[in-house]
């Protein structure tokens, strides 16, 4: 049996591969007909394969609540999603501008604050939110930069135009994913990519370790960097591990490090205690350092703030990033390009609705059946209404927390979703999906290829966190 | 290298060579109880003390059946030294030093504890176990292969080494220290199997080959001890084992004291006289070996793996 693509329905969304009149897309024309030749029954077997493979090669996430079971197969659907070379090229160059940007604002708001003072956004912004850490004012990282590693979920509405969805600049995860994606279906369909021109992805470590390098405060040696995680219950620790087996680096724990008197930072080896140049932390930040933050912190490292402060030891993303990842700040994103690059801004936003302004704090609560309602600190998409899909209770009960706590809630408009087709029993369904592409920046900037599509593999569902019923996709950026 | 990521590459090392030795003694076993009458009395229960889950096994009440000890050893998820834990075990040491060991390394054992989680239990059948087995120690070979011919032979390969080797050497002691049980029961009716008991024993350590062609005698008791404590080359030999240990402690800073007694028990290997002993002088010696080996461990744990000392 052949696939007929004549019968694919996508409702209202834009879907990546297949165009309104029913044929493919540029970019997807190859697949579509690759596809369609291939057949259900070929490409069920072809999706066994690819989950035999993740099986085999350990690709898991973990689920904080499945008590000893703390493994799980990483849910994948070998239909990738397509992106056309020019369009990706504008993207990145979007997301670069962004990053660039956002560097500058938290640089500002632990220095002089010109943001704020130029009346471009409120002192309450910072002052209420979570993330803010006073420890940070006045720290001086290297390049300036502070946000190293930003991966930000893009949504393509049914306009078709790509928006920023929200910018993830604490422990953004998800990259190793995408490179074992890659790796899965190279194993799975060959044929494919000799016979097209797929952007590759596999430099992401070395990017990254080079990235990592350049924030050594020892320019010239060979710098120790290392990957610092909260260990093996946390739900990335696959990736933790995975990354410092790419980059070469060591992994190590909290109880792994410690500050010496001359407030450099030592990992204790077997042969006794070794310097430590520059630390990639998948820690939240406020749990970095018992001594300077959370005094409770079993996972951080006493002293390890003043010895950053003091330029001995370089962490990225730096403590106090945190700042600029929060979806009110998110709001004053196209200000900032404006404010600090003097640019157009590339990329648009989602249209946002901060409930800490009188008015749109009123237009939201009018319009509740029709926004999505999201906490401003919250990541997972947990705690947020989705207005359509929600009861008169749920309205009412966000309702009630709006307003007791207007500071902590934006409102958007819900974005239908770009869809791809997805294999399901007996063909191809489409099913909604994002896109998180990973964004570097030390000496240089550097973005991924594509990035990690995340779908939501229930019919109709919008949510594509894999703690939540998602999976992901390959991102293919096809030359043309 | 951190000492954490060195503590779990020894545990690896101790975990794989256990689940090799385990699947061995149990395929041994399986073939010798189909050779032996009923009246000797030798069943499951010697294997069972061979790999020392005894005390553990009598704490849990079981009934005591051959077929309860067979799932206790394959599979039991209470029993920590059950085959498939073993398997499981340094599947999750090498989950928290996936930075160090080779990426193929991590892909064999996660499919070995999967095909593990899968057959062990059906392993309790005599048809599937012998293929069970076969396929366990095929697989747990070729990750001792795949480990030495792509990982550098640097300081973290240096403690799979030491766990390797200080596990053989346990496991050596442990079946001379069984076959001393045994013989210490003075059964007239094993008389008649003294034979097979040795060879049984030297079958457990993958041994029966080389003995054959390096000792050129019929396979007796004091002949066989000789082998297994002294030869050189043999790799499950304790001298052997403790030679590699030895190479493997130079290799690591400030090592000095543990490899002079490393050298010192070497060298007492040669004092004993297995000619001399009787069963209950074979598993006294066997003890003390044990225990030196045990101190040994003991010592490697807080030289390297344990430094709580703040800067």
């Amino acid at each position: 049996m052949t696939t007929d693509w004549s019968t694919y329905e996508s409702g209202s969304a834009y879907d990546e591969l297949i165009g309104a009149s029913g044929a493919a897309r540029d970019a997807g024309a190859r697949l579509a007909r690759y596809l369609q030749k291939l057949g259900n029954t070929k490409l069920q077997r072809r999706q066994e394969a690819a989950e035999r493979a993740i099986a085999e090669m350990g690709i898991t996430f973990t689920v904080y609540t499945d008590g000893q079971n703390i493994d799980r197969a990483w849910p994948f659907d070998v239909i990738p999603r397509v992106l056309p070379a020019a369009e990706w090229d504008r993207t990145a160059a979007g997301l670069r501008q962004r990053l660039r940007a956002l560097n500058c604002f938290i640089a500002d708001i632990y220095g002089e604050r010109n943001f704020i003072r130029s009346g471009r956004m409120p002192e309450s912004v910072v002052a209420t939110s979570g993330n803010f850490l006073p420890a940070c004012v006045g720290a001086r990282p290297p390049h300036d930069v502070w946000a190293n590693i930003c991966g930000s979920d893009l949504i393509r509405g049914d306009d078709g135009v790509l928006y920023v969805l929200e910018d993830n600049l604490r422990v953004p995860s998800g990259v190793s994913y995408m490179l074992e994606n890659r790796a899965v279906m190279k194993q799975v369909f060959p044929e494919v990519f000799a016979e097209q021109t797929i952007r590759p992805v596999d430099d992401y470590p070395s990017e990254l370790f080079d990235m990592l390098a350049s924030l050594s405060p020892r320019p010239g040696d060979d710098p120790e960097v290392v990957v610092l995680t909260p260990g093996i219950y946390n739900s990335a620790y696959f990736e933790h591990a995975y990354l410092a087996q790419r980059m070469g680096a060591e992994l190590v724990e909290g109880g792994d490090l410690v500050v010496s008197d001359d407030d450099c930072v030592y990992m204790r080896t077997v042969a006794g205690l070794k310097r430590v140049d520059v630390i990639y932390s998948r820690v939240n930040a406020e749990f970095l350092d018992p001594e300077a933050l959370r005094p409770d912190s079993l996972l951080g490292v006493r002293g390890l703030i003043r010895a950053w402060r003091g330029g001995h030891v370089a962490i990225a993303n730096s403590p106090g990033t945190g700042v600029a990842d929060d979806k009110v700040v998110y709001a004053y994103v196209p200000e900032m390009i404006r404010f600090y690059l003097d640019e157009e801004p590339l990329l648009p936003n989602v249209p946002t609705y901060l409930c800490s302004e009188p008015d749109q704090l009123q237009y939201v609560l009018d319009h509740l059946p029709e926004l999505v309602v999201k906490p401003a600190n919250e990541s997972g998409g947990y705690g947020m209404l989705v207005g359509p899909h929600a009861t008169h209770a749920e309205h009412e009960k966000f309702r009630q927390l709006v307003k007791a706590n207007p500071r902590n809630y934006i409102g958007q408009p819900v974005v239908q979703l770009s869809t791809v087709p997805t294999l399901v029993e007996g063909g191809f369904e489409a099913r909604h999906v994002d896109l998180r592409p990973f964004i570097l920046q030390g000496r240089d900037t550097y973005v991924t290829p594509g990035g990690l599509t995340r779908v939501a593999l229930r019919r109709g569902s919008l949510v594509v966190n894999s703690s939540q019923g998602g999976g992901s996709k390959d991102t293919w950026v096809a030359e043309d | 290298m951190l000492s954490r990521v060195a503590e779990r590459t020894y545990w690896l090392a101790r975990y794989l060579e256990r689940a090799e030795n385990t699947a061995r003694l149990i395929s041994v076993y399986s073939a010798l109880l189909l050779d032996l009458p009923k009246s000797t009395q030798i069943g499951w229960d010697v294997v069972l003390q061979s790999s020392g889950c005894g005390p553990a096994y009598a704490a849990t009440q079981q009934n005591g059946s051959g077929a309860d000890i067979l799932s206790y050893l394959l599979h039991d998820d209470s029993n920590a030294g059950s085959l498939l834990n073993s398997l499981q075990f340094a599947r999750e040491n090498v989950r928290t030093t996936r930075d160090i060991v080779p990426n193929e390394g991590w892909r064999a054992i996660n499919e070995l504890v999967m095909y593990g989680r899968e057959y062990l239990p059906k392993a309790t059948h005599r048809r599937q176990r012998a293929q069970v087995m076969a396929h366990l120690l095929e697989k747990l070979q070729s990750i001792t292969g795949l480990l030495d011919g792509t990982m550098s032979h640097g300081q973290p390969y240096q403690f799979i080494m030491l766990g390797r080797n200080l596990e053989r050497a346990d496991m050596t002691t442990r079946m001379i220290d069984v076959a001393a049980a045994v013989l210490m029961a003075n059964r007239p009716e094993l008389q008649l199997y003294q034979n097979t008991l040795w060879m049984t024993v030297l079958r457990s350590l993958g041994a029966y080959q080389m003995y054959r062609q390096y000792v050129r005698r019929r396979v007796r008791g004091p002949d066989v001890i000789n082998f297994l404590l002294l030869d050189a080359d043999f790799p499950h030999a304790v001298a052997h084992c403790l030679s590699e240990v030895t190479g493997a402690l130079k290799k690591l800073p400030d090592s000095g004291e543990i490899v002079a007694g490393v050298l010192s028990t070497r060298a007492e290997l040669h004092l004993i006289d297995p000619q001399a002993l009787d069963a209950a002088g074979i598993h006294q010696m066997s003890d003390d070996l044990q225990l030196q080996i045990g101190g040994l461990h003991e010592q490697i744990i807080a030289q390297w793996l344990r430094l709580e000392s703040p800067a």
